[in-house]
């Protein structure tokens, strides 16, 4: 099972290795892992999905608490999150089929970020789901280049979906 | 947790000193009277300060034997152990000690030097990534780059390293931060956002425990050495008697239960006695305490102790329900919990466990045969116990002498054995009882060492003569890489590849070093040797020529439960 992971550590040189080098000697599996600033210029935020069973996720959990510079894990798992994930995606994009690819690309809400003679640069975000079906969809015109950053999430305060 | 020091001096704003000057005052606020290092380029500035610091300072031969000192003073005196180095191979050659005291819960800080803060990451002489390197092996590292965070860099290590559940911190220290002038440093409060102890114990989780305990026909208290490092033995015998459950240790918990007890199991585990491992499968409930359900000790997982509850106390959260389902956890230190614990439980007569128990333990004592004319490793520790009224500090090597050491010296005390549990450190024992004897320089120290385990750092004999630290050493010299030879011979079809290595005269070398230095071949010379090492004012080792291809007995092979034990019968047959 997936599991999102959130982690406020200090912004410390440092940090990064000793949760990636935890993660590799325990041989536990990232998804991904995204690290930014917050409003607080001490603090950044590192959102860490992991994939395993109970058991293992709760290692991971406690492992994280037990470095020294990360200051507070939460798992979001079984809570209402939103979670999204933001893509650069270069399409190879001929005359003929650029009016296809643009309106697949309103169909997906994204947005044409350049564009050249034989392609178009999209910027596209949302839950990873859709941007899975995007990167599918894209595929029979051919895909030049795909970059991810990985899922950011918080937790929903309200009860109300806005999706 | 910030945590504000009174005694703090070197947090006044008017001086200004160097960062050099800045580590020892720090050293001396935090109570360091003694340790260890060796010197280099990079921190010839520390050095200098050291010159005529009030501290006392052992350099021996080897960064990994002072690291192993450093070590053995923790254990032995439940201080922390403090190592500077230089930067490059110095701080390389830590590593072999800082994991071997992260394994087993050791609180040390270990200065290094690194080389100046502009030539990081150009490949600069003697630069190694210490931090990078280190960083798998300790609680915790970091390195300076403001002399203003020096002192609180400092005093940092030395709260991580002894609180919670202890371990090495390494401080990498650049060598124009220790030249650096500082008038204003960051202050005395500890700035660790991340860094939380749960002391307690949750009150609810405590009387679950002592409900389970009540309700228990069969408990089994199983503990480790987070009991020692919490000095919680006197809160261990408590329970144990208040609530008459029998007590049996890991290899790092020995010392914790007083061994001459009724209710000692001694250890379990792998090279544990059988009735230690019986009664922990068959027991109703396990109450672990600061163990962490190692390989060594559960042999296979899934059939550990298949009939019992649960319960876990340690203060490390993630020690808990990582290799073994628990019921009961409670997190804390063990010392407040064993004590809250003990007022909730009530005496339980058990009788029908207790006599089970009994019976395992006639049945299948430990033992060795006593009537061989060769001299048997097992029967030099039982000397040396006897000779030593079971009071000493034992070390050990690593292999069939430290299972032997185990198993057959009896611990009444903690702190009593020191020996590399986790990483199984050959080497460890020579220079851990140097630290030892350097703690408690009024305590008969003993290294119970294997022959190639000694070979490993045996250069240190050297500086316990330098220091005049009368440490005594027994090698068990079989003249093999004896525990792996035996699994050779068990599971390889005896075919000894590579483990037998022709020694030196330990007796000639340690005389040439400027100890003292006995070899014994026959069996009646052996108590003998014993009493005259004894006596030995100077470090002494003693070569005893033991059996060659003795085993250690029971053994649960690999990948077995731990009740499935081979060499029952063999010890019978000896009985
Ligand atoms: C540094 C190190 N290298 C290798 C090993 C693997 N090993 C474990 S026990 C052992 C043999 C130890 O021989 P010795 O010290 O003579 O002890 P004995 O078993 O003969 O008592 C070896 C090689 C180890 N534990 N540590
Ligand atoms: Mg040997």
């Amino acid at each position: 099972m997936k599991h999102i992971i959130s982690a406020l550590v200090e912004n410390k040189p440092g940090v990064l290795a000793h949760v990636a080098g935890m993660f590799a000697a325990r041989a536990f599996n990232i998804d991904s892992l995204v690290v930014g600033r917050t409003e607080d210029p001490a603090l950044s935020r590192m959102t860490i999905v992991v994939v395993g069973d109970d058991r293992v996720v709760e290692q991971v959990r406690k492992q994280l608490a037990k470095i020294v510079p990360v200051v507070k894990v939460q798992d979001f798992v079984g809570q209402p999150v939103v979670a999204r994930d933001l893509m650069l995606i270069s399409i190879s994009a001929p005359a003929e089929k650029r009016p296809e690819i643009i309106s697949l690309i309103e169909t997906f809400k994204g947005k044409v970020v350049d564009i050249g003679q034989k392609f178009v640069m999209v910027e596209i975000s949302g839950p990873e789901a859709k941007i899975e079906g995007f990167i599918e969809m894209c595929r029979p015109y051919g895909i030049k280049s795909v970059a991810r950053t990985g899922t950011i999430a918080m937790p929903r305060q309200s009860k109300v979906s806005g999706e | 947790m910030p945590k504000k020091r009174s005694s703090a001096k070197s947090a006044g704003k008017s001086i200004t000193k160097t960062g050099a000057q800045i580590i020892v005052d720090t050293l001396i606020e935090q109570g360091v009277e003694t340790m260890f290092g060796y010197p280099g380029g990079v921190v010839l500035p520390l050095f200098d300060k050291l010159y005529d610091a009030p501290i006392r300072f052992i350099v021996p031969r080897h960064e990994q034997g002072g690291c192993h000192m450093a070590d053995g003073f923790a254990r032995a005196t439940g201080k922390v152990g403090v190592i500077v180095v230089t930067s490059g191979p110095g701080a390389c050659n830590l590593v072999t000690g800082l994991a071997t005291a992260m394994m087993d819960s050791v609180p040390i800080v270990a200065l290094t030097g690194q080389v100046r803060t502009e030539l990081i990451g150009n490949d600069a002489f003697q630069e190694a990534d210490t931090t990078g390197i280190t960083r798998p092996v300790t609680k915790y590292n970091s390195i300076v780059k403001d002399v203003k965070e020096l002192a609180r860099a400092i005093r940092e290590a030395f709260h991580i390293a002894s609180t919670g559940r202890p371990g090495p911190v390494l401080i990498d220290i650049p060598v124009d931060i220790q030249v650096a002038k500082c008038s204003d440093d960051d202050g005395t409060e500890l700035k660790l956002p991340g860094y939380k102890i749960m002391r307690g114990g949750h009150a609810r989780q405590i009387s679950s425990a002592a409900a389970a305990i009540n309700a228990s026909e069969r408990p089994v208290l199983y503990v480790g050495g987070g009991v020692i490092s919490a000095n919680a033995s006197e809160e261990l015998r408590a329970l144990a008697e208040k609530a008459h459950i029998p007590v049996t240790m890991t290899l790092l918990g020995l010392g914790s239960y007083d061994q001459s007890k009724a209710e000692s199991l001694d250890m379990l585990g792998m090279h544990g006695t059988a009735y230690a491992n019986y009664a922990v499968q068959e027991c109703d409930l396990l109450i672990a305490v600061g163990a962490r359900f190692d390989d060594r000790v559960t042999g296979k997982v899934k059939t550990f102790a298949p009939h019992a509850k649960i319960v876990h106390i340690d203060i490390d959260p993630a020690s808990i329900s990582k290799n073994v389902h628990v019921d009961i956890p409670v997190v804390g230190d063990a010392k407040h919990i064993l004590g809250e614990l003990a007022k909730e439980v009530e005496y339980g007569e058990r009788k029908a466990w207790f006599s089970r128990i009994a019976g395992w333990k006639k049945k299948h004592p430990l033992g060795y045969d006593r009537n061989s004319s060769v001299i048997k490793p097992q029967y030099v520790i039982e000397q040396v116990c006897e000779q030593t009224g079971g009071e000493a500090i034992i070390t050990t090597g690593v292999g069939q002498n430290q299972m032997w050491a185990a198993q057959f010296y009896r611990f009444h005390r903690a702190r009593q054995l020191i020996s590399s549990g986790g990483l199984g450190t050959m080497g460890y024992g020579l220079p851990a009882a140097i630290g030892a004897q350097v703690g408690r320089p009024d305590a008969t120290v003993i290294d119970i060492d294997g022959d190639h385990s000694f070979n490993m750092t045996l250069t240190e004999l050297r500086t316990a003569v330098e220091y005049e630290l009368p440490i005594k050493v027994c090698i068990l010299n079989n003249g093999y890489m004896g525990m792996v030879r035996q699994w050779q011979e068990l599971f390889y079809n005896k075919r000894y590849s590579k483990t037998y290595l022709a020694n030196p005269e330990y007796a000639e070398v340690a005389e040439a070093l400027g100890a003292a230095g006995i070899m014994v071949e026959k069996k009646a010379d052996v108590p003998k040797a014993i009493r005259k090492m004894l006596a030995e004012k100077k470090p002494c080792v003693v070569d005893f020529r033991v059996e060659r291809e003795e085993n250690v007995w029971p053994m649960v092979p690999a990948g077995a439960s731990i009740s499935e034990m081979d060499g029952l019968d063999i010890l019978e047959s000896m009985a």
